[in-house]
């Protein structure tokens, strides 16, 4: 069994509530927090190398000391849990049963940042986490967790749920902040970055809920025991949000560090491919980050074993590898049509595009449109060729990464699956009065498109 | 922004005034706009589930924002309807992982049951179905939204189990 530092206390009954998660070693983090200085509390997270839960994997500790603290502007902290990203359903998971941690981490982390109002930002459709949260933040207020002079400590903490209205693009932090400013998710130009210029102008810090969840651990337990666990650079434990054709999906604490191999069939874990059906790709951290073909998803290119980690999950860059991203941990078997789900994942960023730069909202629906003509046997030969031109005039070119994330996907797709959006567009006949599903896997017809010379 | 024939009887109680306020409090006096988009799921919870400009225009003066602020965000949040719809909106997640394990098959089930396509109210004006974009449930597909809540790992069974729910009144819509 793995370590649990997340998810140890979640099957205690009644942990949703103050009282049981309280007398369960709750808010003692707060509690040391305040015998520390805030950069004392920092330095620890710093130590940890604890990285970003959310998709990019950037360092909290150094985001937090980007913090201006010397403006003299009031600070704020916002938890990101606007959760969206394909694959990725882990931060409900932690909200829903054990929302008093996520609390507790918001407190001390806004302790060490000198935060004195701050904010969750959840997504709309998750309304009834929304309510659990609002409930949980009232009973920290009653029990003196929030509000004035916090447990005597002088330090003042107001924490306020805030919830958006279903745009994906509100993940990113500063159309998440635009958003809770009650505007349109529209991503600013950065910079200023928003730990100098965020929320109201003021300097702000954005985290992810699995960041701020696993503070109080770190504070409890110091930095150097949390950089204990894990290998090298990725530290600690990460939830993985597991779904797609594998027997146990659901959220799993994994210590990072596990093989690929080990999770997927492990019964700890996945459980193994459902009706034992031969395993054809993996979207390892959610919908943005390349897809891998079964050759190199127990394996890297070089050979080696490839483990739930940030670095040998990139292994290979985007060439043989892909990342580890948010963690939503996509497992497709062989009756997976791999044009139709890029095509899927097209319709899914076109539709989430904000609008506001041209490569991204003409792109992503030139991709949508022509990856539609491909899965519903229209394609043209040059069709492929077209598909990769457009996304590389996304990438890199627009102000937020939702471009990238757009155009990622569509890229990985034909550089491992070539074959297969050749199929589709060399043999219409075959697919065109297909059902959701591909009835005939991929490999049985493999020995078709070989024969086929252009 | 373009006027259309719908009609809505707008009813700002103080039940909902109250909520209103508690909602504006979490913001510094001075940035009462932030309440918006939590403002506006509260409004529409209230009238049907949906906004009309009439009730929009109500919103921007509670919150003393010019209205066009409040129409650009209607516009661009997906959760915010500009018409009206059934009283049981069923909202599939349509996103690969949810696909992979059978929505469009549900869909297709859904509008043969319901006897409507994509999109339309049935005549009874009870029940709409849609497609929506990922949802945050991969691991519990298929599912649908209806309402404040989530109903996972569907099958026709309990797609029709549900419908019989509604009928007969025994859902809950909106956690208050």
């Amino acid at each position: 069994m793995g370590r649990k530092i997340l998810l140890e206390k979640i099957n205690i009954p009644g942990i949703k509530t103050y009282e049981v998660y309280r007398q369960n070693g709750g808010y003692a983090s707060v509690e040391k927090a305040f015998k520390m200085t805030p950069d004392e509390v920092t330095e620890e997270v710093k130590t940890s190398g604890l990285r970003g839960r959310g998709g990019a994997g950037f360092p909290v500790g150094m985001k937090w000391s980007f913090i201006d603290k010397k403006s003299g502007n009031p600070r704020h902290l916002v938890c990101n849990a606007d959760e969206s990203e394909p694959g990725t359903f882990k931060d409900r998971y932690l909200m829903e049963y054990i929302p008093h941690l996520l609390i507790e981490g918001m407190i001390t982390s806004s302790y060490a940042l000198g935060a004195n109002l701050s904010y969750i930002y959840i997504r709309g459709e998750y309304m009834w986490v929304y309510k659990t949260l609002e409930r949980a933040i009232k009973e920290a207020y009653a029990a003196g967790w929030l509000g004035k002079n916090i447990q005597g400590s002088g330090y003042d903490l107001d924490l306020h749920v805030h919830c958006g209205a279903g745009a994906y693009i509100c993940g990113e932090e500063t159309a998440l902040i635009e958003s809770l400013e009650g505007k349109r998710g529209n991503p600013r130009l950065k910079p200023p970055f928003p730990a100098v210029k965020g929320l109201w102008q003021n300097p702000t810090v954005v985290n992810n809920v699995e960041s701020i969840a696993s503070v109080p651990w770190i504070v409890l337990n110091t930095g150097t025991e949390y950089a204990k666990i894990g290998i090298e650079r990725s530290t600690g434990t990460k939830l993985i949000s597991a779904s797609g054709h594998i027997k146990n999906p659901g959220v799993y604490e994994i210590e990072l560090g596990v093989s690929v191999e080990e999770f997927i069939n492990s019964d700890e874990y996945c459980g193994g491919m459902i009706d034992d059906r031969p395993l054809k790709a993996l979207v390892p951290g959610g919908s943005s980050v390349p897809i891998l073909p079964a050759h190199l998803i127990y394996k890297t290119a070089a050979g080696n074993d490839r483990l739930m980690t940030y670095e040998s999950l990139s292994d290979g860059g985007f060439a043989t590898g892909s990342m580890l991203g948010s963690g939503g941990f996509i497992v497709y078997n062989d009756t997976t049509c791999i044009v139709r789900n890029t095509w899927n994942f097209s319709r899914f960023y076109h539709h989430e595009s904000c609008g506001q730069c041209t490569p991204c909202r003409e792109g992503t629906g030139w991709l949508e449109k022509v990856l539609h003509r491909i899965e519903n046997g229209h394609g043209r030969e040059e069709d492929i060729e077209l598909l990769l031109s457009i996304q590389s005039k996304i990438e890199g070119n627009t102000i937020c990464p939702l471009g990238d994330a757009a155009s990622w996907p569509v890229a990985a797709a034909i550089r491992h699956f070539r074959e297969e959006f050749e199929y589709h567009i060399r043999f219409p006949e075959k697919i065109k009065n297909r059902d959701h599903f591909v009835h005939e896997p991929f490999e049985k017809v493999r020995h078709l498109i070989k024969k086929e010379t252009v | 922004m373009e006027k259309n024939n719908y009609t809505q009887q707008i009813n700002i109680t103080d039940e909902l005034m109250t909520r209103i306020n508690e909602l504006i409090s979490h913001y510094p006096a001075d940035k009462k706009k932030s309440a918006l988009i939590p403002v506006l799921h509260e409004v529409q919870d209230a009238h049907e589930n949906w906004l009309s400009i009439e009730l929009q225009n109500k919103v921007a003066e509670i919150l003393e924002i010019k209205p066009i602020e409040v129409y650009e965000v209607v516009t661009f949040y997906t959760m915010f309807n500009t018409k009206p719809v059934a009283k049981f909106m069923f909202e599939f997640c349509r996103t690969s992982c949810c696909a992979t394990r059978g929505v469009e098959d549900l869909m297709d089930y859904a509008s043969e049951k319901l006897g409507v396509k994509e999109g339309e109210i049935t005549s009874d004006g009870l029940f709409q179905f849609v497609g929506v974009e990922c949802l945050g449930a991969c691991g519990y597909a298929p599912m649908l939204q209806l309402g404040d809540f989530y109903h996972e790992k569907l099958s026709k069974e309990k797609f029709d189990q549900l419908i019989d729910e509604c009928k007969a009144g025994k859902i809950t819509l909106h956690d208050k």
